[in-house]
């Protein structure tokens, strides 16, 4: 009975805080009243079962919670006029989902990438201040910090709380499809500690990957990006041996690897590649997918992967996608043909995968003094511990005399 | 008769860390030259701004139409300079922004973005 009940509160919470800070217009006593909610919530429904309609519920108990503080703190003035619009107004129906225009509003340019991947993850996802402080390697004070000076900034700045008006929206949109795969690669590839060490936060991408899917599921970036996700995490049991050392996509057992969460990648990906408007999630999404549906690496289809990622610098030039992309043209065309895609990348001598791209190609060119200089640069940069001790391996075991 | 723009420089510090017997006593002295200056007929406006951590810069990049760039934060470089202001009456920061990168300055430079404080709205 208690699990339904908690079940419920995570499942109803999200929607039952967007619809109050659409109400309260205010993100911090929105919350502070959905826990008052809870905590009643957490006491009547054990003995009296669960409202037929727990959302409702909870927001007309934290409606009135809200009601309650403003009241007391009613003597700072200004704050009673709010109070006043709250007992008033009947709360409105709204045509649109609550969940759309908080999702817009925490992830609205005007705020830093940082401070709309802490607040959607906190204000969408539930995760509590403490869990993203540990997820994202800084302490609580400078966690709560940072979610305060983006509430802070809504508020004074008068950050709306809409969903952008069509014209906006491609634009809106991909802040929103950024902010969802900046939680996934911090959780998919952690950078710091063990490489899985922030897997829920993975898991909480793809949760709010579907939320996307459910609310905006007629952009077909937004099935994209839930394709690229789905297909990539599902590699997640098989990236790690049994020492906790990582092995290479060419070396993984593909027997553990999630081929229903494939499945569904590819079902996804092929229905939204049906509207004709690629982008670059549906491309890196069809690129995962050959991955996933491969039974070798020999059997990849590499020269369509080539392909993918030719298509994808043409719309997103980053330096990041020439260097995958020099991985897949050595598969098609040699390691020498690699080389050349590499040399031409610029700017990033501070990333490791820049030199453990260049140490690998040159390795298989049989250039092995210049393979070890650049592992050597490699291990000079930023990276966690599996990387690290991956790249220390791949140096012990280059043949230089 | 020429025209000119007093901009105020200082050390930045929000109202929650500020001493409230300080805070008062810099009012009552902006009070006194606002009531000084607009008795001699030489003050024609004047606004306080919220503090930086409610700034938005904008830039808009390949000329007029282009893609507005975003960054949260106050404008921060030292190669360009201050060259005027608008004062932008709108509903809220979208609107603000979206009349902000109209302005050539936000393709020929940047265009930092502030609130102006409303003292009806305080206590």
């Amino acid at each position: 009975m208690t699990r339904t009940v908690e079940d419920t509160l995570r499942m109803e919470g999200g929607r039952v805080l967007a619809t109050l800070i659409r109400l309260t217009g205010d993100f911090d006593l929105a919350e502070d009243a959905l826990q008052d909610a809870v905590v009643e919530a957490l006491q009547r429904w054990g003995p009296d079962g669960v409202p037929s309609t727990p959302a409702a519920w909870l927001t007309t108990v934290a409606r009135n919670k809200a009601l309650d503080r403003l009241r007391r703190e009613s003597v700072r003035g200004h704050k009673e006029a709010d109070a006043i619009r709250l007992l008033s107004d009947p709360p409105p129906v709204s045509p649109i989902d609550d969940r759309l225009r908080l999702i817009f509003t925490c992830c609205h340019p005007a705020l830093s990438p940082e401070s709309r991947v802490a607040l959607t993850l906190r204000t969408v996802g539930g995760l509590t201040t403490t869990e993203l402080a540990r997820c994202f390697f800084v302490s609580d004070a400078t966690m709560g910090q940072r979610l305060s000076r983006a509430k802070a900034k809504i508020a004074r700045a008068k950050i709306p709380y809409r969903v952008p008006d069509d014209h906006e929206l491609p634009d809106r949109l991909s802040a929103v499809l950024a902010t969802v795969y900046l939680v996934f690669t911090a959780g998919h590839h952690a950078p710091h500690g063990a490489l899985d060490s922030r897997r829920e936060l993975a898991e909480e991408a793809i949760r709010l990957g579907r939320l996307l899917l459910e609310l905006l599921g007629d952009h077909p970036e937004v099935p994209g990006l839930l394709s690229l996700m789905l297909a990539t995490h599902a590699r997640r049991q098989a990236r790690l041996d049994g020492n906790g050392d990582i092995v290479l996509l060419a070396d993984q057992d593909r027997d553990l690897w999630d081929h229903h969460a494939i499945r569904e990648a590819s079902d996804m990906l092929q229905t939204a590649l049906r509207r004709r408007l690629p982008g670059p999630y549906q491309i890196q999404a069809a690129i995962a997918c050959l991955h996933g549906i491969a039974p070798s690496d020999a059997a990849t289809d590499w020269k369509q992967i080539v392909d993918l990622y030719r298509m994808l610098e043409n719309t997103t030039p980053l330096p990041v996608v020439a260097i995958n992309r020099a991985v897949a043209e050595a598969k098609v065309f040699g390691p020498d043909a690699g080389l050349a895609v590499v040399n031409a990348v610029t700017g990033m001598e501070h990333w490791h995968l820049y030199w453990s791209t260049r140490a690998e190609l040159l390795r298989q060119s049989g250039r092995n003094e210049e393979a070890a200089a650049a592992y050597r640069k490699a291990l000079d940069c930023d990276m966690n511990q599996s990387d690290r001790r991956f790249l220390e391996r791949r140096l012990g075991e280059i043949d230089t005399s | 008769m020429p025209r000119y723009a007093a901009l105020i420089y200082g050390p930045e510090e929000s109202p929650a860390e500020a001493d409230p017997e300080v805070l008062a006593q810099v009012m009552a002295e902006y009070t006194e030259f606002t009531d000084k200056a607009g008795a001699a007929g030489v003050m024609s406006g004047g606004e306080a701004l919220e503090d930086t951590s409610t700034a938005t810069t904008i830039h808009v990049e390949g000329g007029k139409g282009g893609e507005v760039i975003h960054s949260d934060g106050p404008f921060a470089e030292t190669k360009e300079v201050l060259g005027g202001f608008f004062l932008l009456d709108c509903k809220d920061l979208d609107e603000a922004l979206m009349w902000a990168a109209q302005i050539p300055g936000a393709w020929h430079g940047h265009i930092e973005v502030r609130p102006v404080i409303d003292f009806s709205q305080e206590q």
